[in-house]
């Protein structure tokens, strides 16, 4: 396949792994904390066995940048009450659906008990339903960074147009700059329990939408380089080598080697809809890094008609975490799941404990499928 | 959610909206967030919406970035190192 096969060619990762190894040397034993902020990246480095091409003193921190995993366990309640509704079909993307939230309920839990969830795969196909379903309330459960939010957009608008009264959308986006600026800002803090960090790889999908501009606040503000990457193994080595190149001649800007999707502005008509759409909460939680400010959103006034957090009343308390779990701190690069003691044993992909356990992209099922960490595993 | 393969785009289509293959998979793809999108475009698809177009010429130019990551690789050999 065009476009994937020679992102994939292992005789130049050999050879990109070779440049890693000289370019780490030339550290002096120095070592390169580099976090890749994305759980596509996090997915794909376990997925083509990354850890094993590089040398010890390369160390991937996995960060907050998978959807699923981010988002607290009181939303995920909400999005349960919702749909227990009656007369409301909550449409949902698969991996949210299985994720626990307090008392270990969750969506596919309360489908099996009676709430009618449907799992989608685009936000198109719940304005079908609305359109199909005229006497149900369908309300989209939408969650995502800079990536799903547009298509968000895009159906808002639509409903609006076709005149639908029975759409609503549970927004729950967040934003990733937001998420990036508490990274650094916390790294300098030698109580946060985050991890210092020499630089970033950068997202892939999230920047073909915001550009690589909004990165300019690492290099600018905190000295941090960034290398934006694409997802394909040679993507994710090439990024790590510029990286390294980077620290070692002390320098840090944003580089792109993702060029063949991302550019400086990125996408404007995304972005404009976006504008358009929705507006910054003063602030939104984040499982394990906290709350935010002015990192997540709402949708605006002119779309409150169908805004569900406006339209059904919701009563959800805080819950408390499963203390063994280690999500909050895997997600802030802190602690790595071989750290949990759940991990493997009591938790798994078929019995997930933790949100980082049910998408591909959290980093505690990364690990486990492609069979990381079942000892204290150094290389990742 | 977030990996998304390159689809090529096989068909334009009413309201919209092109039809896509991803090896031999046919997708439908709503192309409302990028524009001037032709058959044999190569589409960054997420949630059934295209997010970016491909640039063919940048893609290149990344493939020669690896394919040179190897010469300091043999310059340090040359010197003895590694
Ligand atoms: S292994 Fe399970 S319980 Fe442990 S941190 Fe990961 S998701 Fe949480």
């Amino acid at each position: 396949m065009k476009y994937i096969e020679e992102f994939r060619d292992r005789a130049l990762a050999d050879k990109l792994a070779e440049a890693i190894r000289v370019e780490a040397q030339a550290g002096r034993g120095r070592l390169y904390r580099l976090m890749e902020f994305c759980g596509g990246h996090t997915h794909a480095i376990f997925r083509f066995g990354l850890p094993d091409l590089l040398p010890p003193q390369v160390k991937l921190v996995h960060g907050p940048g998978c959807p699923v995993c981010v988002l607290p366990m009181a939303r995920i309640d909400a999005a349960i009450q919702i749909a227990q509704i009656p007369d409301v079909v909550l449409c949902s993307y698969g991996d949210m659906m299985r994720v626990p939230g307090g008392k270990r309920m969750s969506l596919m839990k309360a489908k099996a008990s009676g709430a009618d969830v449907r799992m989608v795969t685009s936000p198109a196909e719940a304005i079908n339903l609305a359109q199909s379903l005229p006497d149900k309330q369908i309300v989209f459960f939408a969650i995502g960074f800079e990536t799903t939010t547009p298509p968000t957009a895009v159906v808002l608008k639509q409903a609006r147009a076709l005149g639908l009264k029975n759409f609503s959308v549970f927004c729950n986006h967040v934003l990733t700059p937001p998420a990036l600026r508490w990274l650094l800002e916390s790294g300098k803090d030698a109580d946060a329990d985050v991890p210092e960090l020499d630089g970033f790889i950068g997202p892939s999908h999230v920047s073909a939408i915001i550009g690589t501009k909004p990165y300019e606040i690492a290099t600018s503000d905190y000295g941090k380089p960034v290398v934006i990457a694409g997802f394909e193994p040679l993507d994710v080595l090439q990024s790590i080598l510029m990286l390294l190149r980077q620290v070692n001649s002390g320098q840090a800007k944003v580089e792109n080697e993702y060029a063949r999707a991302v550019t400086r502005g990125g996408n404007i008509k995304a972005q404009e809809l976006m504008r358009e759409v929705f507006f910054l909460r003063d602030a939104f939680e984040w499982r394990g890094l906290g709350s935010l400010p002015h990192s997540g959103l709402r949708l605006n006034d002119s779309f409150a008609a169908m805004d569900a957090e406006r339209r059904f009343p919701l009563t959800v308390e805080a819950v408390q975490e499963n203390r063994a779990c280690q999500c909050p701190a895997i997600l802030r690069g802190a602690k790595q799941p071989a750290d949990c003691p759940l991990f493997g044993k009591v938790c798994t992909p078929d019995n997930p404990i933790g949100s980082c356990m049910v998408s591909s992209e959290g980093s505690c099922a990364a690990w486990y499928s492609y069979g990381r960490g079942r000892k204290n595993d150094e290389a990742a | 959610m977030c990996l998304a393969i390159p689809a090529c785009v096989v068909e334009l289509l009413p309201d919209g909206m092109a039809m896509t293959d991803i090896g031999g998979v046919r997708r439908p793809v709503s192309l409302a967030l990028v524009d001037d999108v032709g058959l044999g475009d190569y589409l960054i698809v997420h949630v059934g919406f295209a997010l970016s177009k491909l640039d063919p010429e940048e893609a290149q130019k990344t493939l020669d970035l690896f394919t040179e990551a190897g010469v300091p690789v043999r310059a340090a050999e040359a010197k003895g190192g590694v």
